[in-house]
């Protein structure tokens, strides 16, 4: 067989395997990007302490969910659809440019406010949703995943009772200072209400998860003391 | 199967070679406890029974027609890239895979996670392409791939089977370990979970089946 014969048979089999996966990905984009959404839609229930199944989770988002809206870092309104921002793309910009999206949820006359959370683990990004009582003060629940942190170690962030300890910790201290909870090596101090316990082996992820809070929520300042006084 | 064969100078579809071809690799040519090929997908997702028929189902879809492809594709396959050419067919199959699975079972496509891509490195795909398809017609490829895969899959969920029973006294997310049992004390073993746990139960499944056919006793 020529050389010719083999570059010929390589460049078409490239040409068809390309138009291949490449109409398999377009047929099925939709039903793919249907599932991310409810995902999406269970993680932001989930920091509310309201674990929905995947059947469920539409409905359940559209009973409680009442307001989703993007605010600036100064806590003004922006036009847009919240759900359709993609917090990885917002943190690359500069604070005063940031999308940040609200997510405002109503469970029998009680209000929460979530706000997603994106940062860097061990070994690639961490990310999150963070749920608040109306106080602007209290944490209601967290709910964190990730892409690559090892199973075991890093990846126990994802684990309902890693989860469990943000619930009815702070972000803000008694004088209304900026002072989200953070991931401490080892145990947390009983009482304290600014920590939660490490996770032993995963003390990279764990820092992660505290620049995450603290990043993250920290966009959200202006918007959190605006509501609290309002 | 014991119609009359209409074309009588073609071999039976299910003759006693053909039969061969699927059942000897789950017995005694087995690509996991006889050859000890793709262990490192073996520790990896048989924590539960269902990562494990998804992934069982998904390896014998890509190597049932991987051993198609190629077979078809074999006498005009340049020799020189033929590696190439055999890669590049398991890869887009394995993409296909991957995207359905995400479309249809988005759950266990998360469970699955990178493993699903791990197909295309299990090196029994390849050489069984490498070894059959190169040199075989399609339907006996077929029956070969689909065999090979069925011996690999029929490890998967013995050992899937064991380490989520034990791990988590569930079988397919159902719990199946009466709670009367954990009243009395008995708890899951937490060990079933981790990988290592996975390498004992093929070596126990290794020692019964070299128990049970002596044959395989003086492989050396």
């Amino acid at each position: 067989m020529t050389n010719r014969y083999v570059f010929l048979y390589a460049s078409a089999m490239v040409v068809v395997v390309a138009l291949l996966l490449s109409g398999a990905s377009t047929l099925l984009r939709p039903l793919q990007e249907r599932n991310m959404r409810i995902e999406k839609m269970q993680n932001i229930l989930a920091a509310i302490n309201m674990p929905a199944s995947r059947a469920e989770a539409e409905e359940l988002f559209d009973r409680y969910i009442t307001t989703a809206k993007i605010v600036n870092h100064l806590g003004e309104e922006l036009p847009g659809d919240a759900f359709e921002v993609e917090l990885q793309d917002e943190i690359r910009k500069d604070m005063a440019e940031r999308q940040l999206p609200v997510y405002i949820a109503n469970i029998d006359g009680e209000t929460f406010y979530i706000v997603p959370l994106r940062g860097t683990g061990l070994w690639g990004p961490i990310w999150g949703y963070v749920g608040l009582e109306s106080d602007m003060v209290t944490i209601a629940g967290a709910n964190f995943d990730h892409a690559s942190e090892t199973p075991g170690l890093g990846a126990e962030i994802a684990d309902r009772a890693f989860e469990e300890q943000f619930r009815g910790k702070r972000i803000f201290d008694e004088a209304g200072n900026f002072r989200p909870v953070r991931v401490v090596k080892g145990r947390a101090p009983a009482g304290d209400l600014y920590a939660v316990d490490g996770i032993t082996g995963g003390t990279i992820t764990s820092n992660g998860v505290t620049n995450m809070l603290r990043d993250g929520l920290e966009a959200y300042k202006k918007y959190f003391e605006k509501i609290k006084t309002s | 199967m014991s119609e009359p064969n209409k074309n009588n100078k073609k071999e039976a579809m299910f003759s006693p070679k053909n039969q061969k071809l699927l059942s000897n690799p789950l017995g005694k040519d087995n690509p996991i406890t006889v050859q000890v090929l793709g262990i490192c997908s073996v520790l990896a997702i048989t924590v539960q029974l269902r990562t494990s028929l998804v992934m069982a189902i998904s390896v014998v879809a890509v190597m049932g027609l991987a051993n198609v492809i190629i077979s078809i594709l074999r006498k005009t396959i340049p020799p020189r890239i033929r590696i190439i050419v055999q890669l590049t067919v398991i890869a887009s199959l394995v993409i296909l895979v991957d995207q359905l699975l995400k479309a249809y079972v988005y759950d266990v496509s998360r469970q699955l996670s990178v493993f699903v891509g791990l197909i295309i490195t299990n090196c029994i795909i390849m050489g069984r392409l490498e070894a059959f398809a190169l040199n075989n017609k399609p339907w006996p490829s077929f029956l070969d791939g689909v065999g090979n895969a069925a011996g690999y899959g029929s490890v998967l969920l013995m050992v899937g089977f064991f380490r989520e029973l034990l791990g988590s006294g569930t079988l397919m997310g159902y719990q199946v370990i009466p709670n009367f049992l954990y009243d009395l004390g008995y708890e899951n073993n937490g060990f079933m979970i981790l990988p290592p746990m996975a390498l004992i139960t093929v070596g126990i499944i290794i020692w019964v089946h070299r128990y049970r056919d002596r044959n395989l006793v003086d492989i050396s």
